[in-house]
């Protein structure tokens, strides 16, 4: 096989980032932590500049490397999520790691790495480039958890992740190994074709081996029953960091499900769409009920996200064209929710020091109104109340879920909407209805005014205008049904 | 008015655009105050004087929608932004657009912290509550409906007094809990007719079967706004520890939402679904009416009694909505805009002088007839208006109710009718320990009577008490084609075999057969 023939242009963008990456880890070795400002802002110009390589690359489909690595819309669309939310990451960190005395110049070269695996699980079309992605996206995860080393926190937040981590690779892998045996094959166009050809009786090693794969996604997800390492690493992580777990890595893990339960497994949608729904109505409740007793910020929005999760997972658990629009459609939306809320959270300081109980947000209206607003906007349209953008992720989902009969999981979905509109309103109420206790350090910084801004202008005006986003996920989720 | 000139949609949106100019306002709070209250009170006038040319230019001789306007919104599911009003709703947006400025004037002093705020979600409430109204296609009136939430939760929860918190939270869940329900059934509306277009469901008939679930989904989200016995629980807490403003609209207009929306969803869309569920709502409406005028006799707190009293009234509005005849649906309209004039303006009557003693137990009242002349002889107005006594706006709404659930049912009018005479005991009890009597406390010695922003504020509401009970014509003409059209159709769902093309139905599988 020559070079030509194995089209690795079509991975530019990940191999562009990868050797910015490269560049980035030689320039911080040479010129030390001092350059460590221009190494983030040149990692956030490197994804941007990849982002616009994947858009150059355009939706058509087309695949690399024997198979092992596809481009198309579906692909683009989550890539640019993707991208999106590591530029927001490394912007977040930026004044957070200098106060907090962790401004190292590795911390950007993990993170575009990160990203670089991230855009490889995206782009998988064999189980072992989506493993190869995984991995590579993981093992910069854990060293970015525990970032903050001299603190034991988030030393065991990243020690903790590693092991969960790793059971969750392991049972991935096992499940593709299952998943092989009885296939013969890793590549997904094979196995949908081998899975076709067996649909009246399936191999049981093989819905073993889908049953552990997907177990191994949900956990990569943080989806219920497998969400237990979510709240300690969130919580004990550095705040920049929990931000990016909570957008960057999500937006992939997402993604690599869909493509994964859809593509390969896709047939079999009748043998799994009950663990999906299973996974998907324990991952509201929990997200539900049990962010209604957390005192720590950083928690609540871990059980949030799982919350989150599940709602997104609705979307797959339609199995159709339509669920994973559903599906990109509430992820995008959720990562400008979910940025300007860790804005917010990231601008919890009092004399010097962040905080991260909710209580420490009471009377946030009187003394930062504007950072009040901006919360509140997030907290509203994570419950999902119209007319902010949250809402139309979970319409799109609900849609999804009603067209394919679910009815059960759409009513439990809504329901569980509710309870959780519980504790966002709890947010709001501390930050509107009680006295203030103590005004948070000002400035908040340009980076994240600008990050505040434009998340609430996206959350709140979104209805306006909902047609290039709904138009792009739609196009994107047909090229995964295009045959 | 022609085509090119979306007043519809100036009258929805021009209160957001007020917002977005108080939110610009800055510089001492003292200077910011004044003028979030004049631009706030600036807008709500244009914005109602905008709203009377909808009744101008209404052709009341259809049962058609007017003013309509159709743009592309979310290309995807054909969802559009389709707005227009027929008869039904005319005057609702009409009722939303006369309460907000009153709110205005009667919030002038008495909310003293965060104006800006304050006028600023009293401004988009309007928006919601007027596009609730206004929207004809289904997800756009859910957003608006929902929408309507947010500025409410921070009015009860922020400017609100005693439980305000536990009030705005159970408001907002018990709100949230029933529409949410509604979404679903609206998504299977769209997934049978593959519309959300009202008018287009409006034509539309659903399968037996699916209307059975659809109505009872509707039915968890009016009946909790409405609100219906057993689910009205949140309405006492709202009403008590809201502010004057804030009780105003909710009573004046967001209660009107659920019948409403009973009006422009439940009867039409599913009418064989209604016609089985009819017992069910008679039996919750006579509840309603008599157990919930009972609770209001005995309550200390005017507010709280005041609340109770909507509750009974409301039961009259779902009672003669469901008899599904002309009388009864006409004065269950009539009922729910006279109510939405009254109860508010009882609330402004108990803010006014809870703004002088910080206090709403009746008990701390009496011989307020001494002091305050003017004042008495408004509230009676009100008080009379509430209990239906003819000349007033609400005798007409109950009268018509009363007549067709007697030509419908004899036992729901007898009860119904039992609800008049309770709601006349407890008003008249309410109004004689607070006004009358000997003017015993010492610290009602010095209460001063109406001022002028006070008088400006209820004049206007006791005018249009006193047209609509006198002269009610102009506001019958108004919705009578559009309620003439819905109960033709409902009757002719009922009596004839509808829909020939589906099966599954009963009527249809026993013709049939034989």
């Amino acid at each position: 096989m020559t070079f030509h023939a194995l089209n690795a242009m079509l991975a530019f963008p990940e191999l562009f980032l990868a050797c910015a990456a490269m560049a980035l880890l030689m320039l911080g070795a040479f010129r030390g932590d001092g350059a460590g400002r221009f190494i983030s802002w040149t990692a956030v110009l490197a994804l941007v500049i990849a982002s616009l390589f994947v858009l150059g690359l355009g939706g058509d489909r087309a695949t690399a490397f024997g198979g092992m690595f596809i481009t198309d819309a579906f692909a683009s669309f989550m890539k640019i999520l993707v991208l999106l939310g590591s530029a927001l990451g490394i912007v977040m960190s930026l004044d957070y790691n200098e106060r907090e005395g962790i401004a190292r110049a590795e911390f950007p070269v993990l993170i575009l790495l990160a990203t670089v695996g991230m855009m490889m699980m995206i782009s998988a079309g064999d189980l072992i480039a989506l493993y190869l992605g995984l991995e590579l996206q993981s093992l910069s995860l854990y060293v970015v958890a525990s970032f903050r080393r001299d603190s034991i926190r988030s030393t065991e937040a990243g020690l903790k992740y590693f092991v969960l981590g790793a059971l969750s690779s392991g049972m991935l892998l096992y499940g593709a190994s299952l998943v092989y045996g009885f296939a013969g094959t890793t590549g997904f166009k094979a196995l949908a074709a081998v899975i076709v050809e067996s649909a009246d009786t399936p191999p049981l090693g093989l819905i073993f081996g889908i049953v552990f794969v997907a177990a191994g996604l949900a956990f990569k997800v943080s989806a219920a029953p497998f969400h237990m390492w979510t709240p300690d690493v969130y919580e004990g992580a550095p705040t920049p960091v929990t931000a990016f777990f909570a957008i960057a890595p999500k937006m992939a893990a997402i993604a690599l499900f869909v493509r994964v339960m859809i593509e390969p497994f896709g047939p079999l949608v009748a043998e799994w769409q009950q663990i999906i729904v299973f996974i998907s109505i324990v991952s509201m409740l929990i997200g539900a009920f049990a962010a209604i007793w957390q005192t720590n910020i950083k928690r609540l929005m871990a059980y949030s996200s799982i919350g989150h999760v599940g709602y997104a997972l609705i979307g797959l658990a339609a199995g159709d064209e339509g669920g994973v629009r559903g599906v990109l459609i509430y992820m995008a939306i959720y990562l400008f929710m979910t940025a300007g809320a860790f804005a917010v959270i990231l601008c919890m300081r009092y004399q010097g020091r962040m905080v991260e109980r909710i209580t420490d947000l009471s009377g946030l209206a009187r003394t930062q109104p504007l950072l009040a607003l901006a919360l509140g906007i997030s907290m509203f349209s994570m419950a999902g109340i119209p007319p902010l953008a949250g809402f139309f992720g979970k319409l799109y989902v609900f849609l999804a879920a009603v067209s394919a009969g679910l009815y059960t999981l759409a009513v439990i979905g809504v329901l569980t909407s509710v309870v959780g509109a519980f504790y966002y309103l709890r947010i709001v109420k501390l930050m509107y209805f009680d006295e203030p206790v103590e005004a948070f350090d000002r400035p908040v910084g340009p980076a994240m005014a600008a990050i505040l801004t434009g998340s609430s202008l996206f959350t709140l005006l979104f209805f306006v205008y909902p047609g290039p986003l709904v138009a792009g996920a739609s196009a994107a989720a047909a090229v995964l049904f295009a045959g | 008015m022609t085509a090119s000139w979306p007043i519809l949609s100036l009258v929805t949106f021009l209160p957001l655009v007020g917002a977005g100019f108080i939110l610009l306002v800055r510089g001492e709070p003292d200077v910011v105050a004044r003028n979030a209250r004049a631009v706030a009170l600036w807008t709500s006038l244009i914005t109602f004087a905008l709203s009377l040319l909808l009744w101008i230019n209404f052709d009341t001789s259809t049962a058609d929608f007017q003013f309509v306007e159709k743009r592309e919104w979310i290309g995807t599911f054909g969802i559009t932004y389709h707005m227009g009003v027929d008869g039904i709703s005319m005057l609702f947006v009409l009722l939303s657009t006369l309460l907000t400025p009153l709110c205005i004037l009667a919030s002038w002093e008495a909310i003293e912290t965060r104006v800006k705020e304050y006028m600023v979600a009293f401004l988009v409430l309007e928006t919601m509550m007027v596009g609730t109204f206004a929207a004809l296609d289904m997800v756009l009136f859910y957003v608006f409906f929902e929408g309507v939430l947010i500025p409410m939760f921070l009015i009860i929860g922020v400017w609100g007094g005693g439980r305000r918190v536990y009030s705005a939270f159970k408001f907002f869940l018990y709100t949230l809990a029933g529409s949410v329900l509604m979404l679903v059934a609206l998504l299977a509306m769209y997934f049978d007719a593959e519309t959300t277009d009202i008018p287009t469901l409006l034509a539309y008939s659903f399968s037996p079967e699916m209307q059975m679930w659809l109505w009872l989904a509707f039915f968890a989200s009016f009946a909790v706004k409405m609100p219906m016995w057993p689910v009205h629980t949140w309405l006492p807490d709202a009403h008590v520890d809201a502010p004057t403003a804030g009780s105003v609209i909710l009573a004046g207009v967001l209660l009107k939402m659920g019948g409403y929306g009973f009006l422009r969803f439940s009867i039409p869309m599913f009418p064989d679904a209604s016609a089985y569920f009819t017992p069910l709502v008679y039996v919750l409406s006579i509840i309603a009416i008599v157990y919930t005028s009972l609770v209001a006799l005995v309550q200390e707190d005017m507010k709280k009694l005041i609340a109770y009293s909507s509750v009974a009234h409301m039961g009259f509005v779902t009672l003669g909505i469901f008899t599904g005849g002309t009388q009864g649906v006409e004065g269950a309209m009539f009922q729910m805009l006279s109510h939405g004039v009254v109860s508010g303006a009882l609330f402004l009557c108990v803010g006014i002088i809870y703004d002088r003693m910080h206090t709403r137990e009746i008990a701390r009242y009496g011989g307020l007839v001494y002091r305050m002349p003017a004042y008495a002889a408004v509230f009676m107005v009100f008080m009379l208006a509430s209990v239906g006594l003819p000349g007033t706006s609400g005798f007409i709404g109950e009268f018509l109710v009363l007549m067709g659930a007697f030509q419908s049912n004899t036992w729901a009018g007898v009860f119904a009718t039992t609800g008049i005479i309770l709601g006349a005991t407890y008003m008249l009890y309410l109004y004689r320990r607070v006004v009358f009597g000997p003017l015993a406390r010492a610290e009602l010695k010095n209460i001063l009577d109406l001022n002028r922003r006070e008088l400006a504020t209820m004049l206007p509401l006791v005018a249009v008490v006193l047209w609509m009970g006198i002269y009610p014509k102009p506001f019958l003409d108004v919705f009578a084609a559009s309620v003439d059209n819905i109960v033709t159709r409902y009757q002719a769902a009922q009596s004839a075999p509808a829909q020939p093309d589906r099966p599954g139905m009963p009527t249809q599988r026993l013709l049939a057969n034989r």
